[in-house]
């Protein structure tokens, strides 16, 4: 399948979608409409809103707000998560005695600890960041954990036999082996950086997307909300963009899984 | 015919490996303890090429891990001399599997095998790059392990190896892998570089063929568990040899027949054992 045709398939579902989203909100069928615009609005009305949030430039500082918290998030969490996985891999009794906390700490659903995170950091940023920081810190530290304790065996001896110390060892071996699990958990990583800065936001805020959102929400205002998710979306499909872009960058060592036809 | 059983041959100098009375023992999951090889008495002359055969699972590989220092033994391992504590920093090692760094091309992975001797790094690529050519891979310098062939992979480990100039080598099936002919050429192509200066050698396979057109001794040992060298014969064929006519030569025959009535009888009770249950 050429690269064209998978463009205009994908084009195709969003229009179909909204196709049937401008009849249903905006063509009666039987003196009432399918989709009431009080409750989804219409294309129409969505795309203006988009529009005007564009023109008069608010939205710029929004999504800036919210993208510094996401690249905040995402670097404190990462930096965390690659120091204390190597620790643990390399600590195998340390791993041993934290293991139940580190399993309680990453099944405890995240949200909850949002309001204490505002407590705590205040309204600003650095709330969402720490709330980002949960999610993406425990992604890596189980890669880079799984990387580094199964480094191949047969490459560490080898590397060892080629007079390697504990240093070299690290920088050709360990270090390289934990990175390639932790750029291939990169798309997620960046996702759920994203995430915790949003949900963050719209839990209490006075800036970013996640933000935009609830105050359109709490006045009942369909069309924010939509145009709020619709821009949230377009930025998560940028940033994907983006890291696939560095993904490749970084990765072009490894095979790739067998091209798509 | 000089081939037959023989004590270890005693030399002056010191031989670049040496053991004598070892024997490996793994501890299994139930904590029983399986003894892998015992009784191994071996020496390798500097300058000698002495191949392993033996049937699979005899416990030839642990032999060699215990020459690199990467399994402790019982008994006596001594190299050049002096008995070896640690990982045996004198020897060089080519594995079975695949063991160069995937995330390194072949030129940085032949290169990084000088960093360890503190060789500068422009230094370490330049002679990485001429190795490269000597194993015949001038153009594939910035392919990555997975952009290459089974038999390139193994040019470029023998590179990685080769180029620290290690005193010893220590083979573990490395061509076992690979398909026929190219296990033909690779065997030609360690013998040419071999040649040039002479390392001790000490080169496991299941190849018969393999084991006799590259060795000056071959060592036969019992199925395992518990396996050791029950036989020892001396390749009296002229090098340099090609290893595809003298496959040809009569005396290749000899000894080829020689070898294998010794080793038939294990073949036989390895795979018996390998029926019977699992090893």
């Amino acid at each position: 399948m050429s690269r064209l045709n998978l463009l205009l398939l994908q084009i195709a579902i969003a229009a179909a979608i909204i196709l049937v989203w401008y009849i249903g909100s905006s063509v009666p069928i039987g003196g009432t409409c399918l989709l009431p615009k009080f409750f989804f609005s219409t294309p129409v009305d969505v795309l203006a809103r988009i529009e005007k949030m564009f023109a008069n430039a608010s939205i710029w500082r929004h999504i800036y707000i919210t993208l510094t918290e996401t690249a905040l998030a995402f670097f404190i969490g990462s930096g965390l998560g690659i120091v204390i996985g190597f620790w643990f891999a390399r600590k195998p009794y340390v791993a041993a005695v934290l293991d139940p906390y580190v399993k309680a700490a990453n099944a405890l659903p995240r949200v909850v600890l949002a309001p204490i995170f505002v407590l705590w950091f205040g309204l600003g940023i650095w709330s969402k960041v720490a709330l980002g920081v949960t999610l993406v810190f425990f992604i890596v530290f189980f890669n880079v954990y799984q990387g580094v304790k199964e480094v191949n065996p047969v490459i560490l001896a080898n590397a060892r036999m080629l007079g390697m110390k504990d240093r070299q060892l690290m920088r050709h071996v360990y270090w390289p082996a934990a990175l390639s699990w932790m750029f291939s958990s990169l798309h997620t990583a960046v996702g759920f950086a994203l995430v915790g800065a949003v949900v963050g936001e719209y839990l209490g805020s006075a800036a970013g997307l996640g933000y935009l959102i609830q105050e359109a929400e709490g006045v009942f205002d369909v069309a924010g909300v939509f145009a709020g998710m619709i821009v949230l979306a377009i930025v998560v499909l940028v940033v994907d963009w983006l890291v696939t872009l560095l993904e490749n960058r970084l990765l072009a060592w490894r095979p790739r899984a067998a091209e798509r036809i | 015919m000089s081939s037959g059983v023989s004590s270890a041959l005693p030399t002056d100098e010191a031989s670049a490996i040496e053991l004598r009375n070892v024997e490996i023992a793994f501890r299994l999951a139930d904590r029983s303890e399986y003894r892998a090889v015992r009784d191994i008495d071996l020496s390798v002359a500097p300058g000698e090429f002495v191949t392993i055969v033996g049937p699979t699972g005899c416990g030839k590989s642990t032999i060699l891990n215990a020459v690199a220092g990467l399994v402790a033994v019982r008994g006596n391992v001594r190299v050049f001399g002096a008995p070896l504590a640690g990982l045996n920093t004198r020897a060089g090692y080519l594995f079975q599997q695949d063991a160069l760094m995937p995330w390194k091309t072949a030129l940085a992975n032949v290169a990084v095998a000088l960093e360890p001797a503190g060789v500068p790094v422009v230094e370490a690529r330049d002679k990485a790059r001429l190795w490269l050519q000597r194993v015949g891979l001038a153009n594939f310098l910035d392919r990555y392990p997975h952009q290459l062939s089974g038999g390139q992979r193994k040019r470029v480990a023998l590179a990685q190896t080769l180029i620290r100039d290690p005193e010893i080598l220590l083979m573990d099936e490395p061509f076992g892998p690979l398909d026929a002919q190219t296990r033909t050429l690779m065997g030609d192509l360690l013998l040419s570089l071999w040649s040039a200066d002479r390392k001790a050698v000490l080169f496991v396979t299941h190849d018969l063929d393999e084991a006799i057109s590259l060795a000056d001794r071959v060592l036969v040992m019992s199925a395992g568990p518990a396996a050791r060298i029950i036989a020892e014969h001396r390749i009296d064929l002229p090098r340099p040899r090609a290893s595809t006519d003298i496959r040809l030569e009569p005396r290749f025959h000899a000894l080829q027949r020689a070898i294998w009535a010794d080793l038939r009888d294990e073949v036989m009770r390895a795979y018996d054992n390998a029926k019977a249950g699992p090893e």
